[in-house]
């Protein structure tokens, strides 16, 4: 099983309920952890992994050969994202705006085309308290942070899953969230909060992924997304109270499960709610 | 015109509070609401919809299974593992990049335009505002981040605007970078946790990587004291400039429901903070 831990909004708590509903549920069955936000990683600040593997992920640029090239500009014409223009007697190749998808190599005509690999991050592997860890950092300045958590899901298989996603509702979310048995949505009780709740739950839908939501920061704020839950019919499967040594476990990458062993009860009771939701 | 970008690597650290209560303090401003994904800034400002429309930014390769010999080609060809053993094409993979189609020997497969989002100009009770939002399940924020600060420009031009104030959106990568080509300044906005000062790292290195200046916001200061003086130790390592901190204050929310920001609600001590770090950054880039 694959649980994907997302949420619309950043910073309502995603990391802290992947982190410790994977703590919790290891002690009952065998599991892996996967971070899949890998622009702005944090589960490795919680769970500290002992890393024993690397893999570069790259893209492919074009790189052209100027004594073979005739500037007749097929490939400016066939790159869909500009990411090549011929000027003249020159060709400019934009790394930054290139997709790696080597349509420009396969239209031209003097095959003056070949591809050099081009680092986007990488791809790091390791033990965390007992279970498989994974984790992706998308190198600074890369846009393209999507083959990375394609290369990050490669690994999946029957052990239950869970994935750390990006905030958001765009294609690192959706790379995250694809295939996923159920989607853990976490957000804040307040207008922010309910508001990027919406969002991610219509790509959740868009996706056909069963949604579940946990309120953290419970008591901020106003109670509008309690009413959307119960409207849509999502059932809030746990409430985590805005609580100031809560908070500050987390500033210091301490596990609530860990600190506060109450919540361990708490964690398994969410693992077996999810599971009986995607029955 | 000058603009200020407002980012944070980490989510949640309250890049949109402080965009908010920027904009308030701001005088001929225009606003651009740039996190596409997540877009927030509007719930303090009432807009009233000016001009909108859907933004078409993404393509979509389609196959015509009339005409398709399930020759496989487009699945070799495909980078993004977007066509399935079956040779279906998987709209959330697929890049739009037309490889297949250049590949398929019968062109059975052609690229499609696709709606990608809806954006909109409005007029607000704090300035003219630009924005959009994700249709739910599509891609391309980067392209729609561009669109929206197209938009915001013209605005800015026909309101003859002394400043344009965007809020970003978390992370680092593509809509991030598209926020920030450009922009004359970044406010980053941190909270003192081991994971805002590991995401304030990652990000500020993409500032740095496009030459912006950059300041600095330490928002919930008194959270961790301990984790906010390590963050202003790394600030000051880097030359990164500390507009400030702002304590923890519940009355953010409480305003943020009223649909205000906190410098225009009374008695909130992080209003008053972000008053000071507004006046800090006028004069530090006047």
């Amino acid at each position: 099983m694959r649980i994907a831990v997302a949420s619309g909004k950043g910073g309502t708590g995603k990391t802290t309920v992947a982190v410790n509903l994977a703590i919790s549920l290891a002690a009952t069955e065998p599991i892996r952890f996967v971070d899949c936000d890998v622009e702005e990683p944090n589960a490795h600040l919680f769970l500290n992994p002992e890393l024993s593997d690397r893999e570069v992920v790259v893209k492919l640029l074009p790189e052209i050969d100027e004594a073979t090239c005739t500037h007749c500009g097929a490939c400016a014409e066939a790159c869909e994202f500009s990411a090549i223009a011929v000027l003249g007697e020159e060709v400019l190749v934009y790394p930054e705006i290139c997709h790696g998808c080597g349509r420009c190599r396969m239209v031209c005509p003097m095959d003056a085309i070949s591809e050099v690999p081009h680092e986007l991050g990488v791809v790091e592997w390791g033990t965390a308290r007992g279970f498989p860890f994974a984790h992706g950092l998308l190198n600074v300045g890369e846009a393209m942070a999507t083959p990375i958590i394609h290369r990050l899901k490669e690994d999946l298989d029957e052990r239950t899953a869970i994935l750390d996603a990006p905030p958001g509702t765009g294609c690192p979310t959706i790379a995250a969230l694809a295939e996923a048995d159920v989607a853990l949505l976490v957000t804040e009780p307040t207008p922010f909060g309910l508001h990027d709740l919406r969002a991610a739950v219509g790509v959740a839908r868009s996706l056909d992924v069963p949604t579940l939501v946990v309120i953290n920061r419970a008591g901020i704020g106003d109670t509008g997304v309690e009413s959307y839950c119960r409207d849509e019919g999502i059932p809030i499967a746990l409430s985590i109270p805005f609580d100031r040594e809560i908070a500050s476990l987390y500033s210091e990458g301490t596990a609530l499960v860990d600190a506060r062993p109450e919540w361990g009860r708490r964690f398994l009771d969410l693992a077996s709610e999810i599971k009986e939701s995607t029955k | 015109m000058r603009s200020i970008l407002f980012l944070s690597g980490k989510g949640g650290t309250g890049k949109t509070s402080v965009a908010g209560a920027f904009a308030a303090l701001a005088t001929e401003k225009v606003l651009a609401d740039c996190d596409v994904d997540a877009a927030n800034l509007h719930l303090l400002l009432a807009p009233e919809i000016v001009d909108e429309g859907i933004y078409q930014g993404a393509k979509q390769a389609v196959k015509d299974e009339g005409a398709c010999i399930e020759c496989g080609r487009c699945r070799e060809v495909c980078r993004f593992h977007a066509v399935s053993p079956s040779f279906e094409i998987d709209p959330y993979l697929c890049e739009g990049c037309g490889a297949c189609v250049t590949a398929c020997p019968v062109d059975a497969l052609d690229l499609v335009v696709q709606d990608t989002g809806h954006w909109f100009t409005a007029e607000s009770r704090l300035g003219p505002l630009a924005g959009a939002e994700l249709l739910p399940g599509e891609e391309t924020s980067g392209k729609l981040v561009a669109q929206v600060k197209e938009k915001a420009a013209g605005l800015c031009e026909a309101a003859e605007a002394e400043w344009l104030l965007i809020d970003g959106s978390p992370g680092i990568g593509c809509p991030v970078i598209a926020s920030a080509s450009g922009v004359d300044a970044v406010v980053l906005v941190t909270e003192p946790t081991l994971s805002g000062l590991h995401d304030l790292r990652r990000v500020l290195g993409v500032v740095r990587h496009f030459r912006i200046p950059a300041y600095l916001i330490i928002n919930k200061e008194d959270l961790n004291r301990d984790i906010a003086k390590r963050i202003e130790a790394y600030a000051e390592e880097e030359a990164l400039p500390l507009l400030g901190g702002i304590p923890f204050d519940p009355k953010v929310t409480e305003a943020m429901i009223a649909g205000r920001s906190a410098v225009e609600v009374d008695g909130s001590p992080a209003g008053e903070a972000m008053r000071l770090q507004f006046e800090h950054l006028m004069r530090a880039i006047a």
